[in-house]
């Protein structure tokens, strides 16, 4: 059963409170990052129709933003997903050796997940740190100025965090 | 006239008429009528918010009005680009919105299965006369097209997402004429698709209407699909009492003797609905008694849907006659001495999905 | 050393916190504006200044702020644009996570010039931790008078909210942001009607990028005037450049606009020149989607001048010989990097940010890109040169949006200048494939057209 917890509940209160009345709608991008966060890290359909119950929208207005916005997850992902930049800037920075070595590490190919569900490679498009290449977002956070070792240490600091 | 109001004077390929203000240029086109009305593949008169987006209506606009002769630097899209008193346009004599045009053509086919020989739009299709009219006979694209599957929108429509150019239109007719959207754009750039997200039938009462105002074969209509070419039948004006207020009842009929093959609203020469008509109307109405027939629907004389239907057409001279200098071949075989296909007693319409020799057979065998 | 307006107080330990940032001089050009001056007065100001939008057009701003309508009873909206996604560039992040406050300060001045109460910052998604940063500075302002009602007596209320993108690149574009903001798919619109006059849910917007609202306040703080006389011609004040690529020291700087390219790049107090002894062979000044200029016409014009770092001089030549200042994402390529390549990255980009709504882009971005992944694999054709040029010709001026241009001109350049390296990739497959073409000629002094 998709829900939001009394807290949670709040904040999507708490966000509709910034529109103006009837202009709920603006909300949906926020509320679906809350829900993509609480809800394991992607959005189900199910998760989808509650989003759309809680903002009064139509279900099939919620899975037209959601597919259109790369952040969303629209299966299920590892723990931590790998979202490494690949575009110009990286890229004359070694970006591509990167992405060779994470995939031998790991064992996975891009888009895949390892076994243990822990992990998951992404390649993405430019995420603004291209003075800070190759870099490589985790969750929240960019992780910058990467190279093997440094890849190394990030996911032996993320499987201790288990 | 209470409401007169001063109207604007705009010339478009050196035609000048008079419109009123708020009027975009292509409708302005429109009621000079003729080769200059750019074509429109997304734009919809009946749909608000349609148009812009397939290009294919761009156009120069040379002198921006009386007040502000200065051109427009880039083409404009006509459905969407409003007209000012004194504004001069340049449409077909415009080598530049030629030479667009045609490159809107190409890329609109790039990812096109060309599958008009299996298509049930073919011979109504807006993609078919816009390649015919402005495009170029071969392609330069080499690579792999985009592919989708054909999905089931409910017991009535097929969706082949393959052919469709992402027009929106069908997307404002569910949001204007339906009581809930159900369907809509998803995904992004060139892997958008007009989907449900979640295998949903579609069901409204005017659904429906999403199979005309599609340009291409991407929406077809089930109880048709398969049946017949549209050059094939005869299209016929006919009306019912449609118990449905917000339908108008007045339909075409596309028949072959006294079958019924399918249903549509009745088409301007725009190819756009007069009218909407219900799913009611549309799907279920199969029967010559179900409808007061009005008389033959004219169609434009250029459409392959006229050929061989309407008077005056001359039937083009025998030309086996002609090349054997007058002498009379013998026929080897006449196909219907041997074969009961197409038996007068059998309805196509009525046969599930494409038609088979065994729909053919007389108590389980083929008549000989 | 330049004179910096945006980063001054930057290296203060602790000026992202109000108390640091309001003891160093902070929101005194909020004071001066509230307190003193009529909205009208500080819209000359920036006006005087001539400064021009930060993020990538170069809109003069008070032209842009001028235009917006004012009907009877209908509200207003500032909504700053922290979408910030046009590869090479990071500039509004490192302001943003550094000194917001110099943003909210910004945003401040701004709505009241314009007259709105609300505002909206727009920050792409992927920037996740930097909306905390900016809800706890607009929280401490807050508490501290400089934003709910009445702030400082004016009679002027403003709210700031922040709203996070979701990955899309096309939320940049103005209307395609307002779009999003509305809680639907980021599809640009159709203009007219201009955001100024139809915006957010239909009411009159500004939308203003991060620096260019930060930067209303050094402006307000030294005078319109005295910001004016920063730079050369129309390149008025300081500008922030985000250098990245093949350089010893990338990261963001901030320039007066009155130092040449050359000096940018080998300069100690800039970039610093290039690692390990390479050589220069490209650079894309303004972020990928402005053209590419091989190395001998980076520091001089086609004319023989040298060039500037100013909107004027990068675009000295025209698309023929000349650049863009654009975002100031300032990318550099050294003599081991492969343009096809490059060009690939950026055409694969932008078929991936196309938003898919008009014909030209969404078809004909995915076009150019398996061209020239096969040219980079060694599958091209040497007719894919000329084909790709004209997709890229076909596409430009055809779209709804910027982003076909911003689409195009990276293709058109890298054929343009580069041309020799596509067709070596295509007469040369399996040893473009073990190593790059190389410098090859592109630092050769040019011959300086004479004027006729």
């Amino acid at each position: 059963m998709v829900q939001f917890s009394e807290e949670k509940l709040n904040k999507v209160k708490e966000i509709i409170a910034r529109y103006p009345d009837g202009k709920q709608k603006s909300a949906l991008l926020p509320v679906l990052h809350l829900a993509q966060e609480t809800f394991n890290g992607w959005l189900s359909s199910d998760t989808m129709d509650y989003v759309a119950s809680l903002l009064q929208l139509e279900p099939i207005e919620v899975y037209e933003v959601a597919t259109f916005y790369s952040m969303y997850n629209l299966k299920p992902v590892g723990k931590y997903v790998f979202e490494v930049c690949q575009t110009g800037p990286c890229m004359l920075r070694g970006s591509d050796d990167i992405i060779a070595y994470i995939k031998q590490t790991l064992g996975i190919n891009v888009g895949e997940t390892t076994a243990d569900g822990l992990f998951t490679l992404k390649t993405v498009e430019c995420l603004g740190a291209c003075g800070y290449a190759p870099m490589m977002q985790v969750g929240k956070h960019y992780r910058e100025h990467l190279t093997p070792a440094k890849v190394d240490e990030i996911i032996a600091e993320l499987r201790a965090a288990q | 006239m209470a409401d007169e109001q001063k109207l604007f004077k705009v010339t478009i390929d050196n035609i000048t008429v008079e419109v009123a203000p708020g009027t975009t240029i292509l409708n302005a086109a429109r009621l000079i009528g003729g080769d200059i009305v750019p074509p429109a593949m997304c734009y919809y008169s009946k749909l608000q918010g349609s148009g812009g987006k397939c290009r294919t209506c761009l156009v120069k606009v040379t002198k921006g009005s009386e007040a502000d002769p200065r051109p427009m630097p880039k083409l404009v899209a006509s459905c969407r680009t409003t007209v000012m008193d004194g504004m001069e346009v340049a449409n077909i004599t415009s080598p530049e919105v030629v030479d667009a045009r045609k490159s809107i053509v190409e890329f609109l086919l790039i990812n096109h299965p060309l599958d008009c020989p299996v298509c049930d739009q073919a011979g109504e299709c807006h993609l078919q006369d816009l390649s015919y009219e402005h495009g170029v006979s071969a392609t330069r694209y080499e690579f792999k097209r985009r592919t989708f599957d054909k999905v089931d929108l409910g017991d009535h429509i097929k969706l082949h997402m393959t052919r469709c150019i992402l027009c929106y239109r069908c997307v404002f007719t569910a949001d204007q004429l339906t009581d809930k959207r159900e369907h809509g754009i998803l995904g992004r750039g060139d892997h958008s698709e007009i989907s449900t997200y979640i295998e949903q039938n579609l069901d409204n009462d005017f659904i429906g209407n999403v199979i005309d105002v599609c340009p291409v074969g991407a929406l077809t209509d089930k109880t048709f699909r398969f049946k017949n070419r549209v050059w094939f039948l005869k299209p016929v004006d006919a009306h019912r009492d449609c118990e449905n207020p917000k339908c108008c009842g007045k339909t075409v009929l596309w028949m072959r003797g006294d079958e019924v093959f399918r249903v549509t609203a009745r088409k301007d020469q725009y190819g756009e609905v007069e009218a909407y008509i219900c799913d009611t109307c549309r799907f279920e109405k199969k029967e010559t008694s179900d409808w007061v027939i009005e008389g033959p629907r004219k169609i434009n004389r250029h459409s392959v849907i006229s050929q061989g239907h309407y008077v005056g057409m001359v039937k083009p001279q025998e030309t086996i006659v002609k090349v054997m200098d007058g002498r009379a071949p013998k026929l080897l075989m006449d196909i219907h001495r041997v074969s009961e296909v197409n038996r007068p007693e059998i309805d196509l319409s009525k046969i599930e999905g494409p038609a088979h020799s065994d729909d053919f057979k007389i108590n389980g065998v083929h008549p000989q | 050393m330049g004179r910096k307006l945006l980063l001054d107080k930057a290296h203060i330990p602790g000026i992202r916190y109000y108390d640091t940032y309001k003891g160093n001089g902070g929101y005194a050009a909020a004071e001066k504006a509230l307190k003193g001056m009529t909205p009208d007065q500080v819209l000359d100001e920036v006006k005087k200044s001539g400064l021009r939008g930060r993020g990538g057009a170069g809109f003069p701003t008070g032209m842009k702020w001028s235009f917006i309508a004012k009907p009877e009873g209908v509200p207003r909206y500032l909504v700053c644009n922290a979408d910030e996604s046009e590869p090479g560039t990071f500039k509004d992040r490192y302001l943003m996570e550094f000194i917001p406050h110099a943003l909210i300060e910004g945003l401040i001045i701004s709505s009241y010039t314009l007259g709105a109460n609300t505002c909206y910052i727009y920050i792409r998604g992927e920037y996740a931790w930097i909306p905390e940063i900016l809800e706890e500075a607009i929280a401490d302002a807050k508490k501290n008078g400089w934003l709910g009602k009445n702030i400082l007596g004016s009679g002027f209320d403003l709210e700031i909210y922040v709203q996070r993108g979701a990955g899309a690149y096309i939320c940049g574009e103005e209307t395609a942001l307002i779009e999003s903001l509305e809680g639907k798919r980021g599809n640009p619109r159709i203009k007219p009607p201009f955001p100024a006059v139809k915006g957010l849910w239909q009411s009159p917007t500004v939308v203003n990028n991060v620096e260019t609202l930060a930067a209303v306040v050094p402006i307000l703080n030294i005078g319109g005037e005295e910001y004016a006389k920063i730079g050369i011609g129309k390149s008025t004040g300081t500008k922030l450049i985000s250098a990245c690529g093949n350089i010893n020291k990338p990261g963001v700087y901030e320039i007066e606009m009155n130092i040449s390219v050359e000096e940018f790049i080998y300069s100690e107090e800039y970039c610093g020149g290039i690692p390990n002894g390479k050589r220069l062979k490209a650079c894309i000044p303004g972020g990928s989607s402005v053209p590419i200029l091989p190395a001998n016409l980076l520091f001089k014009t086609a004319k023989g001048e040298t060039r500037m770092m100013t909107y004027e001089s990068l675009a000295d030549g025209g698309f023929l010989t000349g650049t863009a200042m654009g975002s100031g994402g300032f990318i550099v390529l050294d003599e081991d990097q492969c343009i096809v390549k490059n060009t690939l990255t950026f055409a694969r980009f932008y078929r991936h940010e196309s938003c898919g709504q008009c014909s030209p882009c969404r078809e004909g971005t995915g076009w150019m890109e398996k061209l020239l992944k096969n040219i980079d694999s060694g599958r091209g054709k040497m007719s894919d040169i000329d084909l790709l040029w004209d997709i890229q010709r076909k596409i430009e001026g055809n779209t709804i949006c910027p982003l076909g241009d911003a689409a195009a001109w990276p293709v058109a350049a890298a054929i343009r200048h580069f041309r020799d390296e596509f067709e070596w990739h295509i007469t040369h497959p399996e040893e473009a494939q073990a190593r790059n073409y190389g410098l090859a000629h592109y630092a050769d002094p040019r011959e300086i057209a004479v004027p006729a």
